[in-house]
């Protein structure tokens, strides 16, 4: 009788919403199985095949791919190019969202929808943009071949590509923050006869540090691991025009899988640290959006 | 009657540096790039641009870039709700590092996912060997093509929804229980109408950064004419070929189709905002 009681009640607490029951706690285990089933098998499995096959053959064999004088010249190119496409996309990133996020202005919006025109369009396109350039048959071809300027299969195609790819980065993390935060402050440093630079530099800067850093992590990631748009302006002349994401193709087609996966462990290290540092970039109370 | 500003006063400095960088920036890095493609295509015969455009191979590209974009976009529209939900709704050990986890495709450079998806999903590789079992081939046919560009797409489905799944009202939810609703009647009439136009948006976002894709796809495609080649590596081929004005011709196709669709989905979007807004009054 007390039991009949019992399970009474429990009926009817089960009734009410928000209450556990068999079917709600079943469906939540459910789809936290899918879920992760789903991102183990698109994420982690080769997430960890990078890394089983890359140590394959030991740590020696790891190493020994290191030791390539094209592999040395592939990281060396990465870095160089990763090295000017950085700082000008953060100068580009911190002038467009002042100019953007600060003042309010006719065709605002077109310069907004420039500046997300390379995250819609494929790396490929973007690449074969600046081959129809400044390739052999494209516009300025023939002018410099004429006065001896290489661009395409050369660094300075693959810094402008890069170029190309990572601007919008810096910016799109800036403008939004910098909107969010108005202009209060700033309005305020300036009528009380702080200068420009003073107010960009003690007012400004402090404000959306956290969302230039990730800004500039997510961009410098992005140069150094672009692929599409590098591989159409590089021309793939080893040891020269190489960049690390196209060794890696490189040396997977010949066979060489553990080189292949080594110079991948190094790139995926490298977007391991960017989620790390985007994370506590987050948790420090800074939001993206 | 004054003429309109062309800026609206402020006491800020440094709009003139910082327009002046911005737009100049702009124009030599997009405006003139995106103006060469134009001349470049325009500048074809129009039997010539038809000829290339409309080539069988062409087409083939076509049909395996767009399609497999569209499956992988729907898939991701299934599992990243499920993800969505599960990381919002749900508390489990270990949430905060699958959420962070979320964004790695999006960090990982695609020649990496690339080699890596192959590697798993080959006749030999980890989870490869079980689907061959089956008879199921993944790697160098187009199932491997939609699982690289479902990868690609994921983040952007999620990163979508998520907000979207927390902005559904739970006491709406409680409500039309303790009035007698079921579970299903609860989610397609108060869940769903909620996170319609996020699910679109992310499908959107989704499809067509999926149609763009080079890098992760041709290492697991095979890149057989006419059976799995995408459009964007047909487009390099040309390149290579030293024919820029048939590059130019299928990526100027290939933009003109993205934008269609994009347009296509925003109208969808804002007919579903409407509709939204006309259902609540």
């Amino acid at each position: 009788m007390a039991l009949g009681v019992r399970l009474a009640a429990r009926e009817e607490l089960a009734t009410r919403p928000g209450r556990d029951t068999l079917l709600t706690v079943g469906l939540r285990w459910l789809l936290i199985a899918v879920s992760l089933a789903f991102l183990a098998a698109l994420l982690l499995a080769p997430l960890a095949t990078v890394f089983v096959t890359a140590f394959s053959h030991g740590l020696g064999a790891y190493l020994d791919t290191f030791d390539d004088p094209d592999t040395r010249s592939a990281i060396r190119l990465t870095l160089v190019s990763a090295a000017v496409v950085v700082p000008l996309n953060t100068l580009f990133g911190l002038a467009a969202s002042w100019c953007i996020a600060k003042f309010e202005f006719r065709g605002k919006s077109f310069l907004l929808t420039l500046i997300d025109l390379p995250l819609a369009v494929s790396p490929v396109i973007s690449g074969m943009l600046f081959v129809l350039l400044f390739g052999l048959q494209g516009w300025f071809g023939h002018w410099l071949q004429d006065h001896n300027i290489s661009i395409i299969f050369a660094l300075p195609g693959i810094i402008i590509a890069e170029m190309f790819v990572t601007f919008p980065y810096v910016a799109r993390e800036l403008i939004p923050l910098m909107q969010q935060l108005g202009n209060d402050e700033e309005e305020a440093a300036i009528t009380m006869g702080a200068g420009a630079w003073m107010t960009f530099f003690r007012v400004t800067l402090p404000k959306v540090r956290w969302g230039l850093i990730y800004g500039v992590i997510l961009c410098n990631a992005r140069a150094m691991g672009e692929f599409g748009a590098v591989s159409v302006v590089s021309g793939h002349i080893r040891g020269l025009t190489d960049t690390m994401p196209l060794h890696i193709e490189i040396l997977y087609n010949e066979y060489n899988f553990v080189g292949a996966f080594a110079v991948a462990s190094l790139l995926t290290l490298l977007a391991v640290l960017t989620l790390v540092i985007k994370t506590s970039v987050e948790r420090t109370g800074y939001k993206r959006r | 009657m004054p003429a309109e500003r062309f800026r609206q006063p402020s006491v800020l400095p440094g709009f003139g540096l910082t327009f002046g960088f911005t737009t100049f920036f702009l124009s030599a890095l997009v405006l003139l790039p995106l103006a060469a493609l134009a001349l470049m295509a325009g500048s074809m015969h129009w039997s010539d641009f038809v000829r290339v455009v409309l080539s069988a191979r062409a087409l083939g590209s076509y049909r395996l870039s767009f399609g497999a974009s569209f499956l992988a976009a729907t898939t991701n529209l299934a599992f990243g709700f499920v993800i969505a939900w599960t990381l919002v709704r749900y508390q489990f050990p270990g949430r905060k590092a699958v959420d962070a986890l979320i964004d790695m495709p999006f960090a990982l450079p695609t020649a990496v996912s690339g080699i890596a998806l192959t590697s798993v999903f080959a006749a030999n590789g980890w989870i490869g060997r079980y689907l061959a079992a089956f008879g199921i081939q993944v790697a160098y046919t187009w199932i491997g093509v939609t699982v690289a560009l479902t990868l690609i797409g994921m983040p952007f489905m999620v990163r979508t929804l998520q907000p979207a799944i927390a902005e559904v009202q739970r006491d709406l939810e409680d409500a039309a229980e303790t009035l007698g609703a079921g579970r299903l009647y609860v989610f397609r009439r108060i869940v769903l109408p909620t996170v319609l136009p996020a699910m679109l948006t992310g499908f959107t976002l989704a499809f067509a950064r999926a149609v763009g894709e080079y890098g992760s796809v041709i290492f697991i495609a095979g890149n057989l004419p006419m059976k799995t080649e995408i459009t964007p590596l047909l487009i390099v081929i040309h390149l290579q070929e030293f024919d820029y004005r048939g590059a130019a011709a299928l990526g100027s196709v290939m933009l003109v189709i993205s934008f269609v669709v994009l347009l296509t989905i925003n109208l969808i979007h804002s007919w579903g905002r409407r509709r939204l807004v006309a259902t609540a009054h």
